[in-house]
């Protein structure tokens, strides 16, 4: 059974890699690259990571897709134009893949280990615990800092693309809140003692 | 059981696909920013295969922070293609120049 469910979610996932690379137009790529995150998240809940898994999902299809189906939807590209000199592309890339591929199994097979891999472990995988519990074990104690430096991290890249791409108009009359806050009823209001019968003067 | 090599082969058959599909599309930024996506979650599945089969730990708290890393970069990414794409009308790689490096 877990066999079979491995062999599903790694087929998938490597099929619909390939689409996400081969698709003419980018919308089907990004939904292919759903696609394969969702299935590299089965293979991690077969490995028993239940928290990565769980943040493909939420991280890579909630959020980094979705910006990527955004900007690819808003962006009025000639995408045909843009695929114009894949056919003189495809045997250079076809023949890198294929060589990195060809030296990692022979890495692979270099070093096959018939009973399984061992080797000093930096903190053992404690079974007596949930694996979210286990994780957050660790990330709160051990890797504290370095976990505040990822939070910095995405801190800066919000600020950095929020900076980049924010542009003022100037043909528009936005909404002042400094303005509006600031201004004082002297500045605004007028106390007159109206006289009868002659006109209001503005 | 699966053995540790299956995953391997897996995440080596992806990291392979993202660098075929940056020379494959190397005119279409959109494109290359998704085959590092694939790149990083090829090594994420390096790391938590590793960290599953040695019963370490430390593998998937450095997957999460590869996620994080990538989350950020294709934020960043993104923001850069759209000002590029705003001035310019184009997203080729072939126009990016301007700097002349």
């Amino acid at each position: 059974m877990q066999a079979f469910a491995f062999y599903l979610f790694a087929t998938i996932a490597i099929a619909s890699g390939a689409m996400t690379i081969g698709s003419r137009n980018p919308v089907h790529s990004v939904l292919w690259l759903i696609l394969a995150f969702f299935n590299a998240a089965g293979l991690m809940l077969i490995l028993g990571a239940e928290f990565i898994a769980m943040l493909l999902v939420i991280v890579y299809v909630g959020a980094v897709a979705v910006l990527f189906l955004f900007v690819v939807m808003m962006l009025d590209v000639d995408f045909a134009e843009l695929r114009a000199g894949i056919a003189r592309y495809w045997p250079l890339g076809a023949t890198l893949a294929l060589l990195l591929l060809g030296e990692i199994f022979f890495a692979l097979l270099l070093s096959w280990q018939p009973g399984g891999i061992s080797g000093p472990v930096a903190t053992a995988t404690r079974t007596d615990v949930p694996n979210i519990e286990a994780l957050g074990a660790l990330l709160y104690t051990r890797y504290l800092y370095i976990f505040e430096a990822a939070g910095l991290i995405l801190l800066v890249a919000m600020i950095g693309a929020i900076v980049l791409s924010h542009r003022t108009r100037r043909d528009v009359r936005p909404q002042n809140v400094g303005d509006q806050v600031r201004r004082r009823p002297q500045d605004a209001v007028r106390n007159i003692n109206q006289p009868v019968g002659e006109g209001v003067e503005l | 059981m699966i053995g540790l090599g299956h995953y391997l082969a897996v995440g080596a058959v992806l990291f392979a696909l993202g660098v075929f599909g940056i020379v494959l599309n190397r005119k279409n930024v959109i494109i290359i920013l998704m085959a590092i996506e694939l790149i990083l979650l090829a090594v994420n599945i390096n790391f938590v295969a590793f960290s599953a089969y040695l019963g370490d730990m430390v593998g998937q708290v450095f997957a999460m922070f590869v996620l994080t890393v990538a989350a950020g970069e294709a934020a960043i990414g993104l923001a850069i293609l759209v000002i590029y794409f705003r001035g310019r009308g184009s997203i080729a790689v072939d126009d990016i120049n301007q700097m002349k490096g």
